[in-house]
Parts: C-alpha cells; sequence; structure tokens
C-alpha cells in the first residue's frame, strides 16, 4: 500500500507537466507536430492496452487489430462522409463498447486455449472478420471500402488525448485494486488463484474487454483522420504486432516501457515510411529481431541495468576513495 | 456428521484408472488421513475434490449438496480450501498479500478490504509469519512457503481443510512444528483432510485413515486399525 | 452436380493439396521439432519462388532442375538462422513456453527483413512465366500439365522426407529429438545442429512449395503470408508437430479450399479460417490427436 501511495505521487508531477504540455500542443505546434502526436498517442493506446491484458496473464493475444478494426468499421457505419449520425464522442464511446464486447465474446470461447493457440487463434479472429466483410462489401453492397467525415486535426487530437489520459487512470486504478490483485495473482499462478476463490475466467475476460475498449475508441477516431477506410486498411494485421513488439521493445516491467517503445516506434514509422516503405519494414523487421535478443527487459530494462552498475561502480570509487 | 462424502469416484487418465470407484467420507471436526503409496491417486483425489479434476463417473458432495461440476473458485467460496503438493504460492507478491488474496476473493460474503487486511496480518500472526509479512513470497524457506499457503486457504474461511503433504521435505523439528499447526487449525473448529507421507505424524495426528492403492481404497480405520491392517503392511512392504 | 464436376473438384482439390501438404509439413517440422512457429514461413516460399521465376527467365533453366539449386541454398539460409537466432534464444529462453512466444515474434522479424528484401530486389508486381502450359483431359475435366507435375513432384519430395524420417540415422535423431531433447541430447545427439537442420529442412520444404507454385500461380514478394496461413491452419487440422497428420491434412483443406472456391469464390479464404478456429476450439489437438 505505502509503495502504489510512493509512486502515484513520484509520478503525479510529472504526469501533470506531461499533461499539460500535451494539452496546449494546439496552441503553439505546428499541425505536422498535432498529426505526429496524435500517432503516437494511437500506438501507445495499443501497446497500453495490450499490455494491460497480456502483460500479466501472459496469452499473447494477436487480435489488436481486430478490436481497433471494429472501431474504425464502427465509425464508418456511423458517421459516413453523406451524413453524420451521431456526434463524435458518442460514436468513439459505442466503438469502444463495441470492441469490448467482442473481446468478451471472444475471451470467453477462447481463453481455455493456452500459450500458442491462443496468440493463433486470436490472429485468426483478424483475418476471418476482413475475410467476412470483404465478403459482405463485395457480394451484398457492391462496394469497396467507405468514406468517413472529416474531422479538423485538433478535434481529433483532443479526443485521442481523452482516450490516452482515461486509459491510464484505468491501469492506475486497476493496479491499485482488488481486481488488479487478483489479475495479478493469476499471471503467477492461475491454479493457485483458482482455489483461493478467485473466478480466474472472469477476470481474463473482463481484463481482455477492457483492453478491447481503448484499442476500439482509438480506431473510431483514426478512422476519421484516414477519411477512407477498407478491410485491409481497417484490419491490417501489423496493428497486431505493432503493439507487441513496441511493448517488448520498450519493457513490460514498467508501465512506461510500453509507452516508451511506442513513442520511439511511432516516431520513426511516420518519419521513415513515407519516404522509404520498404526500408522501414526492413529496418523495423531488424529491429524486432535485435530487440528479442538482446533486449529481454526492453529499453527500460537495458536502462536499469546500466543505472545499476553506475551506481555500483560510483560506491565502489567512493569506497575505494575512503 | 458428514461434511464431505464421495460415492464411486473415479478418474481416468488415458485408459488407466488413476481413482477408481472410491466411496469416502470426512466427519465435521475430525483429521481425517489419507495415506497409500506413490502413485496410487492420492493428489488426483484432491484434485476431484477441489474441482481441478472432475470424476467420471461418481459425485462427491459437501455439507450434503453435491459439489461435482463446480469450478474451483466455487468450491473454494462453499468452504473447502486446499494446499498444493508442490508449493502454489504467488512468487512476486508479499507474504501478506499472498494471504490477503484468501480473504478478499475466497469467501461467498464480501469483505471490506479493512477488515480483509486485519484478517490476514491475524492469519500471519497465526502460523508465525508477520515478521517476514512485507518479503516477496519467492524469498522465502520451504517450510514458510508452505505456510503462506496454509494461512492463504485458512484466509479464505474453510470448514474443511485439505493439506497435500503438508510435511514433505522438512526436518524433523519442522515436522513437529507443522503437526502443532494441524492441531490448532483442528481447535478452531476447521475439519481437515490430509494426504501425509510421514508415518509418524500421520498416526498421531490424524483421528481416521483411509489407504489407497492403484485408485482402490483398501483400507480404513484409526490409526492403530490401519498399523495393523495385513493389507496395508502388505502394500507397503510390497512397495 | 455432373460426374465430370465432381471430378473436377475432387483432382482440383488433390492438386492444390499436394502443395498445402508439402509446405506443412516443412512448417510442421520447425515447430513439431525445433519448436518455433515460424511466421516467416510463406517468405521461404517467396524467395523458392522468385529464384525459380529469376533462374528461368533470365536463364532458361528448366524449372523443375532449378528445385536443385533453390534446395541447398535454402537450407544454408534456414540452417544458419538456427545456428545464428533460434539457439541463442533457445538457451537464454527461462522456459519452453517463453521460447515458443519469443521465437514466434522473432519470425515475425524475419518476416519483415525477406519480404522487404525482396521488394527491393524484385518490386512489389505480380509476375508469370509460362511452362507446360497445356491442357490434360483426365475423363473429361481439363487440368493444365504443369499443375499435374507439380502435384507429382509434391507427392515425391514428401514421400522421401518420410522416407528419411523414418530410415535414416538423421530421421531418428530428429525423431528422438521431437520426442524428449533433453534425452535425445544425453544419448549423443548434437540437440542444436539437429533443431538447425531440421528448421533448414523445413525452409527447404517450403522453397520447393515455392518452385512448384510458380510454375501455375503468379507470384510477388507479399504472397507469402497466406500460405504461412494456409500451413498453420493444414498442421493445427493435422495435429501441432504430426509429419502424417500435416500432408494428410494439406489434402483435406485442398479438397474442402476447392469445394467452397466452386460454390462461392470469394469465400474461400473465410471458409478457410472458419474452419480453422472451429477446429482450434473443439478438437485442438488437430483430427489425428489423441
Amino acid at each position: 500500500m505505502d509503495i502504489t501511495a510512493l509512486t502515484s505521487r513520484r509520478f503525479l508531477v510529472p504526469g501533470l507537466i506531461t499533461l499539460t504540455v500535451l494539452a496546449t500542443l494546439p496552441l503553439y505546434g505546428s499541425l505536422y507536430t498535432v498529426i505526429l502526436i496524435t500517432t503516437i498517442l494511437m500506438y501507445i493506446i495499443l501497446a497500453v492496452s495490450w499490455v494491460i491484458f497480456s502483460g500479466p496473464t501472459g496469452y499473447m493475444s494477436l487480435a489488436s487489430a481486430a478490436f481497433f478494426g471494429v472501431g474504425i468499421y464502427t465509425a464508418a457505419v456511423l458517421m459516413p462522409n453523406t451524413g453524420q449520425l451521431l456526434p463524435l464522442p458518442v460514436v468513439v464511446a459505442i466503438a469502444g463498447l463495441i470492441s469490448g464486447l467482442l473481446a468478451v465474446l471472444v475471451g470467453a470461447l477462447t481463453l481455455r486455449l493456452r500459450g500458442i493457440y491462443f496468440a493463433i487463434f486470436t490472429f485468426g479472429l483478424v483475418e476471418i472478420i476482413k475475410q467476412v466483410l470483404l465478403y459482405w462489401e463485395f457480394e451484398v453492397t457492391h462496394t469497396r471500402g467507405r468514406f468517413v467525415v472529416l474531422v479538423d486535426n485538433d478535434t481529433v487530437f483532443y479526443i485521442m488525448l481523452g482516450i490516452f489520459v482515461a486509459l491510464m487512470l484505468t491501469v492506475y486504478f486497476i493496479r491499485r485494486s482488488k481486481f488488479g490483485l487478483a489479475l495479478q495473482s493469476i499471471g503467477e499462478n492461475e491454479e493457485a488463484a483458482a482455489h483461493t476463490g478467485i473466478n480466474v475466467t472472469m477476470v481474463k475476460v473482463i481484463t481482455f474487454g477492457i483492453s478491447a475498449i481503448f484499442m476500439g475508441a482509438a480506431g473510431a477516431i483514426m478512422a476519421t483522420r484516414w477519411t477512407y477506410i477498407d478491410p485491409y486498411i481497417a484490419f491490417n494485421p501489423l496493428f497486431s504486432f505493432m503493439p507487441v513488439l513496441m511493448a517488448i521493445f520498450g519493457g513490460m516491467g514498467q508501465l512506461y516501457g510500453p509507452v516508451i517503445g511506442a513513442a520511439i516506434f511511432a516516431y520513426l514509422q511516420e518519419t521513415l515510411q513515407t519516404t522509404f516503405p520498404y526500408y522501414y519494414m526492413l529496418i523495423f523487421g531488424i529491429v524486432l529481431v535485435v530487440a528479442i535478443l538482446y533486449l529481454p527487459n526492453g529499453i527500460v530494462g537495458l536502462i536499469q541495468k546500466l543505472i545499476q552498475r553506475w551506481r555500483k561502480g560510483g560506491s565502489a570509487e567512493q569506497n575505494a576513495n575512503t | 456428521m458428514q461434511i464431505l462424502e464421495g460415492e464411486g469416484v473415479t478418474k481416468y487418465f488415458g485408459g488407466l484408472a488413476a481413482v477408481s470407484k472410491v466411496d469416502f467420507h470426512v466427519d465435521q471436526g475430525e483429521i481425517a488421513g489419507l495415506i497409500g503409496p506413490n502413485g496410487a491417486g492420492k493428489t488426483t483425489l484432491f484434485n476431484l475434490i477441489s474441482a481441478a479434476l472432475v470424476p467420471k463417473p461418481g459425485t462427491i458432495r459437501f455439507k450434503g449438496e453435491k459439489i461435482t461440476g463446480l469450478k474451483p473458485h466455487k468450491i473454494c467460496r462453499l468452504g473447502l480450501a486446499r494446499t498444493f503438493q508442490e508449493v502454489k504460492i504467488f512468487s512476486n507478491m508479499t507474504v501478506l498479500e499472498n494471504v490477503l488474496l484468501g480473504s478478499l476473493f475466497g469467501c461467498s460474503t464480501g469483505m471490506s478490504s479493512a477488515d480483509a487486511s486485519r484478517e490476514a496480518e491475524e492469519l500471519l500472526e497465526f502460523v508465525g509469519l508477520s515478521a517476514v509479512r512485507t518479503t516477496p513470497a519467492k524469498d522465502l524457506t520451504l517450510v514458510n512457503q508452505k505456510r503462506i499457503e496454509v494461512a492463504r486457504a485458512l484466509a479464505t474461511k474453510p470448514e474443511l481443510l485439505m493439506l497435500d503433504e503438508l510435511m514433505a521435505g522438512l526436518n524433523p523439528a519442522e515436522v513437529a512444528q507443522a503437526m502443532e499447526l494441524v492441531t490448532r487449525i483442528r481447535d478452531k473448529g476447521i475439519t481437515i483432510f490430509m494426504i501425509e507421507h510421514v508415518m509418524k505424524a500421520i498416526m498421531s495426528v490424524c483421528d481416521r485413515i483411509m489407504v489407497l492403492h492403484h485408485g482402490e481404497k483398501i483400507a480404513e480405520g484409526t490409526p492403530q486399525e490401519i498399523a495393523i491392517s495385513k493389507k496395508v503392511v502388505e502394500v507397503y512392504l510390497g512397495e | 452436380m455432373d460426374l465430370v464436376t465432381i471430378l473436377d473438384i475432387a483432382i482440383g482439390g488433390l492438386l492444390m493439396g499436394g502443395i498445402y501438404a508439402l509446405l506443412a509439413m516443412g512448417l510442421s517440422l520447425q515447430y513439431g521439432v525445433a519448436r518455433v512457429l515460424n511466421i516467416a514461413h510463406g517468405e521461404f516460399i517467396m524467395l523458392g519462388a522468385f529464384a525459380t521465376y529469376t533462374l528461368y527467365t533470365a536463364f532458361g533453366i528448366n524449372p523443375l532442375l532449378t528445385l536443385a539449386i533453390v534446395g541447398p541454398i535454402i537450407f544454408i539460409i534456414g540452417f544458419l538462422l538456427h545456428r545464428t537466432l533460434f539457439t541463442r534464444l533457445r538457451i537464454s529462453s527461462p522456459s519452453p513456453g517463453a521460447f515458443e512466444s519469443r521465437s514466434l515474434l522473432a519470425t515475425f522479424g524475419i518476416l519483415f527483413i525477406i519480404q522487404n528484401l525482396a521488394l527491393i530486389g524484385w518490386g512489389a508486381n505480380l509476375r508469370a512465366y509460362s511452362y507446360l502450359n497445356f491442357g490434360v483431359n483426365l475423363g473429361g475435366a481439363i487440368f493444365t500439365a504443369n499443375r499435374l507435375v507439380s502435384l507429382g513432384f509434391a507427392i515425391g519430395i514428401g514421400l522421401a522426407f518420410y522416407i528419411f524420417l523414418v530410415r535414416t540415422r538423421m530421421g531418428k535423431a530428429i525423431r528422438a529429438a521431437a520426442q524428449d531433447p533433453a534425452t535425445a541430447s544425453l544419448m549423443g545427439v548434437n540437440i542444436n545442429r539437429v533443431l538447425a537442420i531440421c528448421f533448414g529442412l523445413g525452409a527447404v520444404m517450403a522453397g520447393f512449395a515455392g518452385t512448384l507454385l510458380s510454375m501455375r500461380v503468379p507470384i510477388n514478394p507479399a504472397m507469402g503470408m497466406n500460405y504461412t496461413i494456409i500451413a498453420i491452419i493444414v498442421i493445427v487440422l493435422g495435429g501441432l508437430g504430426s509429419i502424417p497428420g500435416s500432408f494428410i491434412g494439406g489434402f483435406i483443406l485442398g479438397i474442402i479450399g476447392t469445394v467452397v472456391t466452386y460454390i462461392e469464390p470469394s469465400l474461400s479464404l473465410a471458409a478457410y479460417y472458419f474452419i480453422f478456429m472451429l477446429l482450434l476450439l473443439v478438437r485442438p489437438k488437430g483430427i489425428l490427436g489423441k
């Protein structure tokens, strides 16, 4: 308990400063910066949401693209460029809820699959939704893709920031709650948790649902930035892999690991992808392999190790001096 | 009164019967023992009772109510707690958090977190772990990790506690302490059903003993009766 | 439905199934023995296809002869990849489960590397060449000769490989390693070498499948992913890690795919996924699993 209070105070001031800097960004930042930060926030949301579930439980979900894509399509249906049906924040909330419900449904069916099976299944989920949508558009509606209402960049930015803040608060409250303790215990030893009275299936399913809500919400708001979407854009499997890579690259031991990992990668992507798309993906692959080989605890783990070594070195020097 | 009873409890693994048509019962307030050679099906029977496995066929009743087919957490909340042969603790959580989880989730009646913490602290005192309450559970010795398991199980407010080889791997002094702990738990009014290999312990602590061999119950009686049972002696010598 | 249509679907299914069986056997070897679920499997198919395409169009080498060139090259790539990357991961991973998820992610990295190198080298356009492209009449149904030849080769390669596993010393070592790596290494099997050979051979099977595919379908650097997914579906269908299971599973999926394509072409991929997810839920150990 003391530890949580301490960490929260330690992060409160930097957190508030970051938030103020971000909230006022459209006042002093260029349009390019606002768009760049929106994309970075989107990746951070995807990576942190992924970690909420996959971090403690150890299940490797590759369903992120499915939940993200469902959010995108929800927005496309509710706010077509021919006439917006509902206000933007409501659409974002509905998109989150639909993704969350889908996750609860899928989770209830599949969370008994372990290890590699779960990873394969969740990956299949992305593809099957994509294929069914393609079929639907091809055979039933005879369209290809959809156009979404154009929303100005500042609004997109603020809604993304809002989702990000809501996500961070959710993570914070989960960690401090009884629910969070149960979730952690499942990660440590699922069998013991079940025999201690914890409804392990329910805790896992709810967590999966919560993580999907934020992915869906982020998808909905991104749809308004892309304005044209189709099943290939919305259900791009990269949105399943990127969060995993970003989280691993950043380090999953601490919450700010995935945040850092996502920020670095999103920045690289935004700057490299348009000019050197193949080279960007090539670098992406190399970094992925190198990170898995040499950074098992991510960048945060590496930094912690360096600090430790530096401190040890420092204290050894002191000892030598006295 | 019988707090736990099983009827024709059977479990096959592949073509092999790990537990075969076992009828058993545990009386309210007693310390019942379950012994048998390695591979006799003792832990499997515990797993069947605590719903880690489902018997097929067979029924198990707890407090007169059929519990076969329920999920493990339901069984725990009904008042049937267990420990494990190979300790299963939450390694990276503190000792207190391990026990707290039992208080928070283990009983059907909700409990405020203040009450739950107080209760967890009391149980740590009861098993003698107060001094290490903020230590990560993985840093404790085996005997203390087993105590965590006992305290965590007790935190779920069980009426029946199942102990799976509590004393395995402990030295003689620790075994003596464990035996004393078992009787203190019984004195709280909690019924105990325990698997044990340490004969001295089980003979002196238990009111009644059941013997499993090749998945079948071959004997049942007071420790004195078991000690002179021809069948039991044959099984153990023939091992 | 008349007899010719049924024949058409049945033989068409076998023709597709042969290729599926080949690529699934390769993946099955990599996952069943080396415990690497290789998401880059399809990239080796693509490499095989492009190698054959380049050798045939630029140097006029008979596509079937390129098997002899493609095989060794891809084997060396796969072998070295395992020696440098997966051996290291296997040793540094705390548990087999951790190794499986880390190696799965690493193969995603390899996928991006190979695919984008190919995009840089060959460009994104579809490419095709014509070889043995004439019709053969089988009981009223007509198939191109290249499809029939590729089926023959797929079955031949599959059987040769199976005999290799059952009869040779190395095959026995591979099967021992699949059963129990720790004991196998105690028995004097050089486990790292055996696993690397398995990974290399798995990649070769993919490369061969690519060569055979290039004779009958247009190819491009992004073609791999769909075949990886098909291979994964097949090995789940046949039971993860079972070589005969993969072989049979390949033909089953080939026939199912042809039937669905006959009824509703745009649903064939969706049908694959549907079968696959249903199977995972109902029989996660595969149709042949116990």
